[in-house]
């Protein structure tokens, strides 16, 4: 095992050690290990990698550490920079889980259902990859490849997500059995960007890997007063509805039916729609 | 794969863990190999809260600790809140509440309400649901458990 102080060991572990796993908050891993369906053969510990557990901002960019528990993301400025992300970690299992559980775990399992996903998509998050012999870039689209698919090398770790701070209010909203401690059944982000006139939608649980709703995007772009924040006309709202649903894969499983699923992220994007501008008719 | 000897501090002590297997829980090496069988182990899969113990002090599930990254952590079980043997303040208000039926939920709920009194003396009422929303208890039906945070509230902010 290595308990990796600063990135260039975690980095050096990993190069040795081909077959190492990476262990941050545990709260994936563990449950795997616990019920013997992963064994380890060597480990190298994230949690005391400083470098790992910040997050800085850069002109109109955010860079947050893969270490980042739910609980930072939801301290500090971290809530005003980016409301819809600590919304989505505010959701996260449970105070226990938030303690522990990291941003770059939840990118790493890459489940359909990981909170933060359809957020970082709504952002275009990029997410940065590190080994020992240098760094790379992908967008969140070719990080997340499939259910619990992800492109990393190997030798490779998630050192941050880069995401913009962006002008206009954020929504996170998800369907489980109950608030705490549940996976989603569907779940959304909407985040409004003033400055480039455009609303962008998230949405998870729906398709293997987060996906965006673009032509609902498009379609709202056109009916938001932009120059007095005013609402969309109901009849503009049905169709932003019905084109978020539409943009839904969803499947049938034991936590909800496909057509259930579509319907739920549909009365979600009313929602959300609806307190990001607020005073529109439902 | 079985790992190196390592020392985990405990209460406030140091246990050495000899012939430990990487693999092990937080929750297992407390209860198997160190003795403390306080803290309960029901689902392992971080569901239940009964497991729950302070790492450097905050609350987490032992279960999903992997024991041997916790070495140079100060780790707090059930045990290490009445040291003494006298119970301490959240002891002492589930007692005075009947918040205790079965009991198997009990450790792991005065862990995660200490960790709160700790971090927010007079919490509401929706404050201690969140906080408490990682423990499940299948008997009291929370009625008791959050009368017996109250007490619990008041027994601290007095001695303080
Ligand atoms: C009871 C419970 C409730 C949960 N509720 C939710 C929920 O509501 N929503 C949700 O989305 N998830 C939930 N989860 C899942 C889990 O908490 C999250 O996916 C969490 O973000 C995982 O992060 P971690 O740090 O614990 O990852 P770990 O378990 O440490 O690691 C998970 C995987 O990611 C890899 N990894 C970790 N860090 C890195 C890195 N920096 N670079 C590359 N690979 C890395 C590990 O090797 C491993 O394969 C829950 C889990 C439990 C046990």
């Amino acid at each position: 095992m290595t308990i990796a102080r600063t990135l260039d060991d975690a980095c050096a572990a990993l190069a040795e050690h081909p077959q190492a796993r990476l262990l941050a908050g545990g709260t994936d891993l563990m449950v795997g290990v616990n019920r013997g369906q992963v064994g380890l053969d060597h480990v190298v510990v994230l949690d005391r990698v400083d470098e790992l557990r910040a997050w800085h901002r850069t002109g109109d960019d955010l860079l947050l550490g893969a270490g980042l528990t739910y609980a930072d993301l939801g301290r500090g400025d971290l809530p005003g920079l980016l409301p819809a992300l600590a919304q989505a970690a505010r959701t996260v299992g449970s105070p226990q889980i938030r303690n522990a559980g990291t941003l770059g775990g939840n990118l790493a399992t890459a489940s359909p259902a990981g909170d933060t996903l359809p957020v970082l998509a709504a952002l275009d998050a990029t997410v940065l990859l590190r080994s020992a012999t240098g760094s790379r870039e992908l967008p969140l689209a070719g990080f997340v490849t499939g259910v619990k698919q992800n492109a990393l090398e190997p030798d490779e770790l998630i050192e941050a997500v880069r995401v913009p701070v962006l002008d206009g209010p954020q929504e996170f909203l998800k369907v489980g059995t109950r608030n705490a401690m549940v996976i989603s059944v569907v779940s959304l982000a909407l985040v409004v960007d003033r400055g480039g006139r455009g609303v962008r939608v998230g949405l998870g649980s729906v398709a293997p890997v987060p996906l965006r709703a673009a032509e609902a995007e498009a379609h709202l772009a056109d009916h938001v007063g932009w120059d007095d924040g005013s609402p969309p006309a109901p009849d503009a709202v049905d169709r932003f509805v019905e084109l978020v649903a539409g943009a839904a894969r969803p499947i049938d499983d034991h936590r909800g039916s496909a057509d259930y699923r579509r319907h739920a992220v549909g009365v979600l994007a009313r929602r959300a729609l609806h307190r990001a501008f607020p005073g529109g008719d439902r | 794969m079985s790992a190196d000897p390592y020392v985990l501090r405990v209460n406030g002590r140091d246990h050495e863990v000899p012939d430990a297997h990487l693999g092990e829980s937080l929750l297992w090496v407390l209860r198997e190999r160190l003795g403390l069988p306080g803290s309960k182990n029901a689902c392992e899969e971080g569901e239940c809260g009964s497991c729950s113990v302070q790492v450097d002090g905050e609350l987490v599930c032992s279960c999903l600790v992997l024991a041997a990254s916790a070495v140079g952590r100060e780790v707090i079980t059930i045990e290490g809140l009445a040291p003494d043997g006298e119970l301490a303040d959240v002891q002492r208000a589930f007692v005075e509440a009947g918040a205790v039926q079965c009991g198997f939920c009990t450790p792991g709920l005065l862990m995660a309400v200490d960790t709160l009194l700790d971090a927010d003396p007079s919490p509401d009422e929706l404050t201690v649901r969140e906080a408490i929303s990682g423990n499940l208890c299948r008997c009291t039906g929370y009625g008791r458990i959050l009368a017996a945070v109250e007490i619990a509230a008041d027994l601290r902010r007095e001695a303080s």
